[in-house]
């Protein structure tokens, strides 16, 4: 939940009692309808390519999203699906002239000057490590060629990085405590937390199938912090934190419909 | 000398035009309420333009803008929704209920600005 998602609730229990004052009003349901942010009219098919992933280990960050998507997209938007095998983005951008790593991602990726010219560091831990791949999804004779061989759809590719993330400091939390007569009350207590959980960082390019150009990119960060002692599989948050964004990713490629409650005041 | 003529025109001035204002908020109310009737309906094209007359007959009446703002959100029309909510939260800045259904609307709104990830 965001902050401003409790924000809301807060001033939405606060309303409740100020209707309970006597302020007239009505709860109504409400659909608002939210325009697609790209216009796929010329596309009929749309192509989850693969994404080029890294951080945990424990989940397959290129292969979930894709069969994620693809599952998403056939659901929840006019494009025809194409199945197709994910493509080997970390293998295509590798064979990619000049994406050999500079000495000091090499050194980074904890190989310096003992990497091979045209290979890529093993391992993706940060967003920086993102940076030497720009020049895959900006190849537009690459996706074009791609478009071709799938009849120019509108392509779907991009950077997903799940990491593992702990974080400590105070958090406020609601405590019970019983007053003398016995009442019950919650109050808001700061104690000191070490926290565990994840972050989700995607992002998602949209490339023309026709032209290889790319469209549009939109860039997500979305976090989960559990208490230390809890054990969350991986791959539940990876799903918990997808949830959050899909709405957002959907509404980029279809027109949605966010349905909601409001208040009608006299 | 004068004085006497100009204080009871202050007077009448005064003991009249507050029925009117009385009159203009008892009309808007009207609107207000013919409108929530008819957007329980789902007709929320009549109730926009009675909410609409609402705010014209008391452009004071934070209620109807907030109601206004609502059925633009359902219209989607957000711009018009975000101004509406604007300016029933400037007539009734602590008016809670209008703040909670602010918020909500911003949360969706952030979602259709360019670029909308966070």
């Amino acid at each position: 939940m965001t902050a401003r998602l409790q924000a809301a609730a807060a001033s939405l229990a606060v309303a409740l009692v100020a209707a309970g004052c006597g302020t007239s009003f009505t709860e109504i349901p409400i659909e608002t309808p939210i325009q697609a942010k790209l216009n796929t009219e010329q596309f009929s098919r749309v192509l989850v390519a693969g994404f080029i992933s890294g951080g945990s280990e424990d989940v397959d960050s290129n292969l979930e999203t894709v069969r994620l998507l693809r599952s998403q997209l056939r659901t929840k938007s006019r494009l025809r699906v194409i199945d197709a095998d994910v493509l080997p983005l970390m293998e295509v951008a590798g064979r990619q002239p000049g994406l050999a790593p500079e000495p000091e991602d090499a050194s980074r990726a904890g190989a310096a000057g003992a990497q091979p010219p045209g290979e890529l560091p093993p391992g993706i831990r940060d967003e920086r490590d993102f940076e030497q791949f720009q020049t895959l999804f900006a190849n537009v004779a690459y996706w074009k060629r791609i478009g071709e061989e799938f009849q120019q759809p509108l392509i779907v590719t991009g950077t997903i990085l799940f990491t593992p993330h702990t974080r400590s400091g105070f958090v406020q939390r609601e405590q019970e405590v019983y007053d003398s007569f016995g009442r019950r009350r919650t109050v808001p207590v700061r104690t000191y937390m070490e926290r565990k959980g994840f972050i989700l960082r995607p992002s998602f390019v949209f490339i023309d199938g026709r032209t290889g150009e790319t469209l549009h990119t939109e860039t997500f960060r979305e976090e989960i912090l559990y208490n230390a002692s809890q054990t969350t599989p991986a791959l539940s948050s990876y799903f918990e934190l997808m949830d959050r964004l899909l709405p957002s990713f959907l509404n980029t490629l279809s027109s949605q419909k966010i349905r909601g409650t409001r208040v009608l005041l006299k | 000398m004068y004085f006497r003529p100009l204080a009871l025109i202050v007077l009448l001035l005064v003991t009249t035009a507050a029925p009117v204002l009385a009159d203009a908020r008892g009309d808007a109310r009207k609107q207000v309420e013919f409108g929530i009737a008819v957007a329980q309906k789902g007709l929320w094209r009549e109730a926009i333009y009675r909410w609409i007359r609402a705010t014209e007959l008391d452009p004071t009446y934070a209620q109807a803008f907030n109601n206004l703002a609502v059925a633009y959100e359902q219209e989607g029309e957000l711009p018009k929704a975000r101004e509406a909510y604007e300016r029933a939260l400037a007539l009734e800045p602590n008016n809670l209920l209008i703040q909670q259904n602010f918020d909500l609307f911003k949360e969706i709104n952030d979602r259709t600005a360019p670029g909308g990830g966070r």
